[in-house]
């Protein structure tokens, strides 16, 4: 038995969660597309016969068709729309998920200590959020690319700069609530120490709203990135993102429907399977939810 | 029972099902039972008996998921049949309720007028202000002073006491026939219990209502019911008059929940208790602790008020010995347990936790001294993470005071200390949840336990529990007690408990100690007329006690500590008051072997 009890003790709430989320049809399926999606936006670019700025004279703005080898048509330029497609979704991925994580540490880390602590230190930290919220967020934009030059990678600081401090007043207002919950003074009369506390007790309680607030961040990040493209911010031609793509679909929709239609099923489809899969992570990382089965 | 008068409600095989992913859970199964005009009917049963789910079937309001059949005559009708409209004609205005919680059950946002008056304008189409001098003349029905005034007051201008009125004249608005009261006392202070159970109790004749009154509290049941239905998993297990169930019950549910109740009257529960040797060095020593909170502070041009939660409190523990602190909420029990622990901060006082200061101990020092020291919660499963196994909040702190052992060392210990606390030690990798409140709580004595402390403090550990598992706990603490030589202080509002349990009682009144005596010195030959009062609001499972007794020894409710006047804290309530009272708070002092603060002791 004792054989049975340590391997128990030793198991995690990430590895139980995961053993529920594995029930989850939904999760998984939405798991699966994501994983199939960011395989075939990082391979598929390499395999295509055409690249993303090759224009194909002979076949200009034409509608999807197999013979012509364009499975998803070309654009006004005649550029290859499938090929566009994957590329774009490296950068909407990529912005979505590096962003999102940025938000993600920043955010719950500033959050929790700020509520945990509390008083002045709370006061101090909010404040100071209160003051990067007041700062217009295309000036900051602007002003990175003028000292730093147009680089991609500063979309990511920008939008991670930007959306980690909604995730800190978040994590913040529910640590407040917590921190007076019974079990967390048990903790502290226990003489656990305050990083312990915040690591062990105060996080693993938020990451319900938290990965629900990580699903709705996700989108918001890529359509903010293709904002920022469309003003020219973002990424540039030849290069392209989702969000460029269903910007540029949607004044050619009259003429040229599947230029708006590809990317945005593409884009639509990926931010379902985000959400599919935060409900999943939210039911899962609370063991009240779990059969008692397990 | 009576010689049977005209029958009011009549139900007839209740079963109340409800549909969960799990599968149907019958909440009620083949209820019968009557009610007649007039008298009180006692239905009686642990948490998840079926008590409350009885009655909210009988007036359509089970939760969406839930299924009644059978039948309910009431006047005629049978109410599980009759349609939702016609049904709200009836609640309300044939059937009244009253619920556990006067404060949720108000709407904060409306006045007690507003709120009174709709019932009237409603179900009797009166005007608004016919509605509010009826209501008025309720509010003086149910003894609350300048019932205008209250009127136009919010509910969170009332004190717990007044709200429960209020509810209960809301309820009598439309002289139901039939008055349901879920719980009714559960949330107030013994002393508030008392009068309004006398109220209630005044009430039924002046109205001549029947009253279904629920609780788990025998003692309630036995000083205010007429008959009683015993209520266990859903089920009847026993129905008769009062006497007869507690008297001459043969059933064996019944005669277990009437051996665990703890008592007041009669011997001491357990004559092989000895008190502990008085020569051992204490465990814990505290001094003139004092607690201030600085209330509507935090505001521009706002002088903040300073509220003396804990003032002056002198305890003394030693190895093996337990150290009751009974009150009523907001007296400053839990805060005083706190300061002792430096959970918070005390502004006076010292504390020496086995000879060390513990007031001049600071961050990491603190942090280890707390080995000697732990603490169980009220609340069992709300002090657990809920994300956290059985078996990681147990080992916690071992991790955090021991880390030189080696995990299989640690495993063993947490194994060993759920065995020792009654559970069975393969339940590590499961959760808080899924666990019942009695377990949570042996959990929860787990963690405090491990660390192998000298000094435990139970802050109103079995208050949330039913009467059974409650005496196991306690029975469990005991023995625990007498293997480690454990100092032990443990606080508590119910009187029944801390006597089983305590070899010395310290009685608070806002904020101070009153009385702290030996306990069967305490309760055979309480000093302090708030002890006094105490002790005669305590209900006694025992129907002639009950009927005998004078339950209402004060009257009023405990005043806000900020208005609290210069002298005596009790003065207002207390029955014997004299002039001194009011000049000078009374300084403990020694009378017999007992000490009093109180000008006439």
């Amino acid at each position: 038995m004792s054989e049975s009890i340590r391997q128990s003790i030793g198991r995690s709430l990430w590895h139980d969660a995961w053993v529920v989320l594995r029930r989850n049809r939904a999760a998984i399926t939405a798991l699966v597309i994501l994983a199939l999606f960011t395989i075939a936006v990082i391979v598929g670019p390499l395999f295509s016969a055409y690249s993303i700025d090759a224009t194909d004279w002979d076949n200009i703005s034409i509608a999807p068709s197999i013979s012509s080898g364009h499975w998803f048509g070309t654009d006004a330029l005649g550029r290859d729309l499938l090929v566009r497609t994957l590329q774009g979704g490296r950068i909407s991925l990529l912005v979505g998920i590096v962003a999102t994580l940025v938000s993600l540490v920043i955010g719950i880390t500033y959050g929790a200590v700020s509520g945990y602590f509390g008083g002045r230190v709370d006061q101090v930290m909010m404040r100071i959020v209160d003051i990067l919220y007041a700062l217009p967020f295309m000036f900051l934009v602007i002003l990175l690319m003028v000292f730093f030059g147009r680089n991609i990678l500063l979309i990511f600081v920008a939008i991670g700069a930007i959306n980690w401090l909604d995730m800190a007043r978040i994590v913040r207002g529910q640590t407040l609530s917590l921190k007076n919950r019974e079990f967390i003074e048990a903790a502290r009369a226990g003489g656990v120490t305050t990083a312990r506390i915040i690591g062990r007790h105060i996080v693993p309680n938020l990451l319900g709203v938290v990965a629900v607030y990580v699903t709705l961040t996700i989108p918001q990040v890529i359509l903010v990135e293709s904002f920022l493209s469309f003003l020219g911010l973002g990424v540039q031609e030849p290069m392209t993102s989702w969000g460029a793509l269903v910007n540029e679909g949607a004044q050619e929709m009259e003429n040229a429907p599947w230029m708006l239609i590809f990317p945005a099923v593409f884009l639509t489809i990926t931010l379902f399977c985000f959400n599919f899969l935060g409900d999943g992570l939210r039911d899962a990382l609370d063991p009240r939810d779990r059969g008692a089965s397990l | 029972m009576k010689a049977c008068p005209a029958t009011i409600l009549s139900v007839d095989r209740l079963n109340v099902t409800f549909a969960t992913p799990d599968g149907p859970v019958h909440a009620v199964q083949d209820l019968d039972f009557n009610v007649a005009t007039g008298e009180t009917l006692g239905i009686v049963g642990e948490s998840g008996s079926g008590k409350s789910q009885t009655v909210l079937a009988l007036l359509g309001l089970l939760a969406a998921n839930g299924v009644a059949a059978g039948r309910a005559l009431f006047d005629g009708k049978d109410l599980l049949a009759l349609p939702e409209a016609h049904l709200r004609t009836i609640r309300g205005a044939q059937i009244a309720m009253i619920f556990q919680d006067p404060m949720t059950s108000l709407n904060p946002y409306l006045t007690i007028g507003r709120q009174m008056s709709t019932v009237l304008r409603q179900h009797q189409g009166m005007d608004r202000r016919a509605a509010w001098r009826e209501c008025e003349a309720l509010l003086d029905a149910v003894q609350i002073t300048a019932a205008r005034r209250r009127l136009g007051m919010y509910p969170h201008e009332l004190s717990g006491g007044m709200r429960q009125r209020v509810m209960i004249a809301t309820a009598l608005l439309c002289k139901p026939a039939l008055l349901i009261a879920d719980e009714p006392t559960t949330a107030l202070d013994v002393t508030v219990q008392a009068q309004i159970l006398d109220l209630m109790h005044e009430l039924r004749s002046e109205f001549s209502t029947s009253v279904i009154l629920i609780t788990h509290d025998l003692g309630v049941v036995a000083g205010s019911c007429d008959r009683v239905l015993v209520m266990h998993e859903g089920m009847q297990e026993e129905a008769g008059s009062t006497a007869d169930v507690f008297y001459r019950s043969r059933n064996d549910y019944t005669r277990s929940l009437l051996d665990a109740v703890p008592r007041l009257d009669g011997e001491h529960a357990d004559p092989t208790r000895k008190a502990p040797t008085n020569d051992g060095e204490p465990v814990l020593s505290a001094k003139g602790v004092s607690v201030e909170f600085s209330v509507s502070g935090g505001r521009l041009f706002v002088a903040p008020q300073v509220l003396r939660a804990v003032d002056d409190i002198n305890i003394e523990v030693r190895p093996g010995e337990t150290v009751g602190i009974v009150g009523e909420s907001g007296c400053g029990k839990s805060t005083l347990a706190r300061a002792m622990l430096r959970l918070v901060d005390s502004c006076g006082g010292s504390t020496c936790l086995l000879n060390r200061d513990l007031s001049a101990l600071d961050g990491e020092e603190l942090r280890t001294a707390r080995r000697d020291m732990q603490m169980i919660f009220q609340d069992p499963l709300a002090s657990l993470n809920p994300r956290m196994t059985i078996g990681r909040i147990v080992m916690e702190p071992l991790e955090t005071f021991y880390p030189q052992l080696d995990p299989a060392d640690r495993t063993r210990r947490v194994a060993d200390m759920l065995t020792r606390v009654g559970l069975d030690a393969s339940c590590v990798n499961r959760y808080p949840h899924e666990f019942s409140g009695g377990q949570c709580q042996r959990i929860g004595i787990a963690r405090a336990l491990i660390s192998q402390p000298r000094l435990l403090i139970c802050d109103e550990v079995v208050s949330a529990l039913d009467v059974t598992v409650q005496a196991q706990i306690i029975r469990l603490l005991i023995d625990l007690q007498q293997q480690l030589d454990l100092a032990i202080v443990f606080i508590a509002h119910d009187l029944a408990v801390v006597r089983r349990i305590s070899h010395r009682v310290i009685v608070m009144y806002l904020g101070k100690a009153v009385e702290i005596a030996a306990t069967d010195k305490l309760f055979f030959q309480p000093r302090h007329p708030y002890t006094r009062a105490l002790i005669a609001a305590a209900p006694v499972p025992d129907p002639e006690v009950e009927r005998r007794r004078q339950h209402v020894a004060v009257r009023g409710e405990v005043s806000g500590q900020l208005e609290s006047p210069a002298g005596c804290g009790f003065q207002s309530r207390c029955p014997n008051a004299v002039a001194e009272c009011e000049q000078r708070p009374p300084a403990m002092a020694l009378h017999g072997e007992t000490w009093v603060a109180c000008h006439q002791p």
